[in-house]
């Protein structure tokens, strides 16, 4: 059978997905003991103990000089400024998105200057961000919104425009005003590939969020790991790195599963990612 | 209804897309009540004809009129609309999809009915489900049906809202022979019922004879060889099935449908 036919098993899947994982493992370790055998104090390559003791201090030991539990603390932080800047996201693709996938005029008036906003390199703006609005949450969470907004208002937009204009005049034959259209044909339509983009866009998001933490911040994962990156606490980045791609990761299945369970319909077919 | 005003007239209709002319000085007058059948080859502008009376085009000349008046300038619900594909809401079940009918009706802000409501507008629908076999498949959504299913929907919903000018645009073009003559069967009955006009687009001849009460043949009267798209097509037959039964015409019927494929290639259909 040709190869493009032979589909492994559900627990040959599970087995081949594991593989990538524990050579990654397998290869730290090893390279992490060759380093640690020459040079018991080498701070670069970790062992996995030594990071594990860093994680537990981090999570579980309150810190000595704020009494805080730094790694609940820093991840809170880190999800509101990142779940604020989506939301407002969200919120800028649900409404100026939509209308301009559906409303010629509101089309003819905001996409060119939606796109050429597109096109400035979000961490441009940060500067001017922290001239404008301080160093404080709003212009870590403005720069997410610049960077992933105009995406998700353009994705979106195209999305509208990409459902059948069959569908479209048979609700007008149906007697349908502007706003019921927008309410029982669009949104529903539109929103299961919204939650698409959104899972895209957490990509961008998630390095905003860092980048801003990183530059002007007194809590967050993001300052966290630059902070300690001073010492070269490589114990603490690690653990702090596998954190966040835990919580990228949680994210980006809660959304879709969150499509599976709101919009049956639009999973019906095929598989996806 | 034995009205002698027409329900649609067409005068002097010409279309362009460009410099290319599809459909080129049509005229004609038809009465309420009858079942237009509409066959050509492909690209011959059948479609954009039943685009034009759906109001989804405007004809570049000429003008064209529903009950005397100019006909309106976007869809409304004196006219439904069968596709032969997306004529149904793929995010909604098949109650939903009738449901959104009555919805649409009666609740201008939120579009949908909640509570006592909805069990009577659900009950209502009953028969409707019933008649066109979906009880069974009520809560699956279009994308789980077969194709005359999905069909069948498509036209139960569009009857709901009683449009005096039903329009279909080669509606059972998808489906097996069989399921066909079925579609066919609920169709004469539907139009028997709510006598209201037809006008169905088709490239099925025998479809086109077997359920017209007329039957218009669209061509081109005159054809330039270097360049197709000089002339658009008109109405080369008008036949009226009530009065003669007679299937004369039909192989230089056949010839126009099937004849001008190979030479109509890369044209707007």
């Amino acid at each position: 059978m040709r190869i493009i036919n032979r589909k492994p098993s559900r627990i040959a899947s599970m087995y081949l997905a594991a593989i990538p994982f524990v050579l990654a493992v397998l290869a730290y370790v090893y390279a992490s003991n060759r380093r640690l055998a020459e040079n018991p104090s080498d701070k670069l390559l970790p062992s996995p103990y030594s990071m594990w003791m860093a994680f537990e201090r981090m999570a579980f030991q309150p810190d000595r000089r704020t009494g805080d539990y730094l790694l609940w603390v820093d991840t809170f932080d880190s999800l509101v400024r990142l779940s604020a800047g989506m939301a407002v996201s969200t919120l800028a693709a649900v409404t100026i998105g939509v209308l301009i996938g559906f409303i010629p005029h509101v089309r003819a008036t905001l996409a060119p200057f939606i796109a050429t906003f597109s096109l400035i390199p979000p961490i441009t703006v940060l500067p001017i961000l922290f001239i404008f609005v301080g160093l404080g949450e709003a212009s870590k969470i403005a720069l997410i919104v610049v960077g992933t907004a105009p995406i998700l208002i353009r994705s979106t937009a195209q999305s509208v425009m990409s459902i059948p204009r069959e569908t479209i005049i048979k609700a007008e034959t149906l007697g349908a005003n502007v706003w019921q259209m927008l309410l029982r044909l669009v949104l529903p339509q539109t929103l299961p590939s919204l939650i698409n983009s959104i899972r895209l866009a957490l990509i961008p998001a998630w390095i905003f969020l860092i980048s801003a933490e990183a530059i002007a911040s007194t809590s967050g994962l993001g300052y966290r790991i630059f902070l300690v990156r001073r010492f070269l606490a490589m114990d603490v980045i690690l653990p702090y790195v596998i954190w966040i791609t835990l919580l990228a990761y949680i994210l980006d299945r809660l959304l879709l599963l969150l499509s599976r369970r709101m919009f049956p319909w639009f999973h019906l077919h095929g598989e996806s990612l | 209804m034995t009205s002698t005003e027409p329900i649609v007239s067409v005068r002097n209709v010409s279309k362009y897309y460009d410099d290319n002319c599809v459909l080129e000085r049509l005229s004609l007058d038809v009465e309420s009540g009858s079942i237009c059948t509409i066959v050509g080859a492909s690209g011959c502008g059948k479609s954009t004809f039943l685009r034009m009376l759906l109001s989804q085009e405007r004809p570049s000349r000429g003008s064209l009129l529903v009950d005397g008046k100019p006909i309106a300038a976007e869809p409304t619900p004196d006219r439904g609309i069968v596709f032969q594909r997306y004529s149904v809401f793929s995010h909604l079940t098949v109650e939903e999809n009738l449901l959104l009918v009555r919805e649409v009706e009666t609740a201008p802000m939120a579009a949908r009915l909640f509570g006592v409501a909805r069990r009577q507008a659900l009950e209502d629908i009953e028969e409707t489900l019933e008649k066109i076999g979906l009880t069974g498949a009520r809560k699956q959504f279009p994308s789980q049906l077969s194709g005359g299913m999905q069909q069948r929907l498509a036209i139960a919903q569009t009857l709901l809202k009683r449009p005096k000018i039903l329009l279909l645009d080669e509606p059972f073009g998808a489906l097996d022979p069989g399921i066909r003559s079925d579609m066919h069967e609920l169709l004469k009955g539907i139009w028997q019922e709510n006598l209201m006009t037809v006008f169905m687009v088709t490239h099925d001849i025998s479809e086109a004879f077997k359920l017209g009460t007329r039957l218009l043949v669209f061509d081109k009267r005159r054809y330039d060889p270097h360049d197709s798209s000089a002339y658009g097509a008109t109405v080369t037959y008008d036949l009226d099935l009530y009065k003669q039964q007679s299937t004369a015409n039909l192989p230089a019927i056949e010839s126009i449908v099937g004849g001008h494929r190979a030479v109509e290639k890369g044209k707007k259909p």
